[in-house]
């Protein structure tokens, strides 16, 4: 021990520079090889995706396999029409899921700090279940429930945006409570009343645009997970945007294999510029 | 609606009566109602309904989980959840730890975390094209295979248990390095430092002090990797369709009316079984996570 201790302090600058720039390299260079791993294995499904949906058997291309999806808006192909279909009743979705979303979210959130902050341990329980209750077992719970909207408004698949704005709800709440704390929302109603404001007013006016950032954030993570949502759709038997493709997929593998990517490729740009939003915000609430 | 409720309870200044504290919550009310309709309603229509038989109360329906395909389906799902939890974890791990070393502004680890955040969300039917496009019987991997070596790899077990594990390490590795990075982000160098000047070597450093600093939190990622790949439905169901080895497939069989022991109540109690495990494992997950905090804030 005091061996060491003592060789520790005879250790010239030098040599120990050298070890670290030994570690520095020896760090690079592992940095490299795992990220280039699993960035492959990452990337080989994707492509392995745009590569069968045009190889032919014997080997060659041809791309006719897009072409239900290119002219999806007129083709009379089944293909097509399922596509459709679904696109419209998920993109009917995604609107429906946000408005009643933020409808819920934005004015309790902002209600409960405001004037009942002993709700808010209760209200972030209950926004952060959904993630401990697996959907497959909501959808269980939901036939009654669903009979009963079914009656009440048809069977249309927009009305799925009842489960939806509750499988959004972790989500969406998380990135709204972090636009809500970045904010004095207490002081900046103090003030808007203290000049006359409504409630409204302080509302609309005051907090909402400074929490622009948290609300596009908690609808673009919203969107991607509405555009993606197969779990619900397909046991409750609507037709959205995943269930389409996989009945698709059932005897065009290929056209289904090409509308995965662009469905894919759609969810990377969503999710990127979310990503892009939500780092400008967390920059923004640090400095 | 908001206005009127607040402009009730504003001159009473602020919760001390019964109808000013009524009019305070009053507008939360829809909020939460609709979350009772939508969320505690169904989650009770599964809990009370596995425990009922023809409107009275029982436990024989429990009886189903002795049965022997939903034995084994449960213990596939465990065991599945686990060994990709695992694995996830380990991979996840040792990619995060390569972003962590590196510059923290610099280009590589944005945009690894960023492709991260958005396939730790991707799963269901386009995952599962993805690999059934790659490894598939007609997939790209197994031609380019066929093409170099003359033989065609057997593909089959693609749509069983080795190909589940490879299938969610898809979203469990990123899910991994979002959940753990963040750990990793709070070990000081001046830790190694301080060991360094004290004499300890680097496996010393990792055994002694990283280690232990890291494990709570490795483990809590662990169990929320667990929890994800136990509650995970869409990819297993579009890869799988002929059979139900897992529970949540088991749910669907009993949905669309195979019955695996003629009870009505069958979906019910296998979602509840379901619950209870994911509900064990995410109170063990905050538990851990509460632990993780003491260190790296």
């Amino acid at each position: 021990m005091t061996a060491t201790l003592a060789g520790l302090t005879e250790t010239p600058p030098e040599k120990r520079r050298s070890q670290l720039a030994t570690r520095r390299r020896s760090q690079r260079a592992f940095r490299w090889v795992v990220v280039a791993v699993v960035l492959l294995f990452f990337a080989i499904p994707i492509l392995s995706l745009l590569d069968s949906s045009s190889r032919l058997r014997g080997g060659g291309r041809e791309w006719s396999a897009w072409d239900p999806i290119l002219q999806v808006a007129t083709s009379s192909d089944p293909s097509s029409r399922l596509i459709r279909d679904g696109l419209v009743n998920s993109l009917l979705l995604v609107a429906a899921t946000l408005v009643l979303m933020l409808l819920l979210l934005i004015p309790t959130m902002i209600w409960i700090r405001l004037r009942a902050p002993y709700l808010r341990r209760i209200m972030e329980f209950v926004c952060l279940l959904p993630l401990t209750i697996p959907a497959i077992v909501l959808v269980v719970g939901l036939g009654p429930v669903y009979r009963r909207v079914a009656d009440l408004l048809g069977t249309g698949a927009v009305w799925l945006c009842f489960i939806y704005a509750i499988l959004v709800l972790p989500f969406a709440y998380r990135a709204l409570d972090a636009g809500l704390d970045g904010i004095e929302v207490r002081t900046l109603s103090e003030a808007a009343r203290s000049l006359g404001a409504g409630w409204g007013t302080v509302m609309f006016r005051i907090v909402l645009p400074n929490i622009r950032s948290a609300v596009i954030s908690a609808s673009f993570i919203s969107l991607a997970l509405v555009l993606g949502e197969y779990t619900v759709a397909s046991l409750l038997a609507r037709r959205n945007l995943q269930t389409a493709i996989f009945l698709v997929g059932q005897n065009n593998v290929k056209t289904a294999s090409a509308m995965a990517l662009v469905a894919l490729a759609l969810g990377f740009v969503l999710l990127l510029l979310l990503s892009l939003v939500s780092s400008r915000t967390s920059r923004k609430a640090t400095s | 609606m908001v206005t009127t409720a607040v402009t009730a309870a504003a001159p009473r200044g602020g919760g001390r009566g019964l109808g000013s504290r009524l009019g305070v919550i009053a507008p939360t009310v829809p909020f939460f109602v609709y979350v009772t309709i939508f969320l505690v309603l169904p989650t009770g229509i599964v809990v009370v309904g596995a425990f009922q038989n023809d409107g009275g109360f029982t436990t024989s329906n429990l009886a189903l989980l002795n049965n022997p395909a939903v034995r084994s389906a449960t213990f596939t799902t465990v065991g599945l959840s686990a060994i990709s939890a695992i694995t996830g974890a380990v991979v996840g791990a040792l990619l995060a730890y390569a972003l962590a070393t590196a510059d923290p502004e610099g280009k590589l680890r944005r945009s690894v975390l960023a492709i991260c955040s958005v396939l730790a969300q991707f799963g269901g039917v386009m995952l599962a094209f993805c690999f059934i496009a790659a490894i598939g019987r007609n997939g790209s991997v197994t031609q380019i295979v066929l093409d170099i070596t003359g033989t065609r790899i057997d593909t089959t077990w693609l749509y069983e248990f080795p190909g589940l594990v490879l299938v969610y390490a898809y979203f469990q590795i990123p899910l991994m390095v979002i959940v753990f990075l963040p750990a990793l982000d709070g070990i000081r160098p001046q830790w190694r430092e301080a060991t360094e000047t004290m004499g300890g070597s680097t496996w010393t450093y990792w055994s002694r002090v990283a280690g232990p600093i890291l494990l709570p939190a490795f483990v809590s990622s662990l169990l929320l990797l667990f929890a994800n790949a136990f509650s995970a439905y869409a990819t297993a169901a579009a890869l799988i369709s002929q059979a139900n080895p897992l529970l949540a497939l088991q749910i669907r069989g009993a949905l669309s009316g195979e019955v695996v022991s003629g009870q009505q109540s069958t979906a019910k109690v296998l979602a509840f079984l379901m619950v209870v495990i994911v509900a064990i494992v995410m109170t063990l997950y905050a538990l851990m996570q509460r632990r993780a905090s003491r260190w790296l804030r």
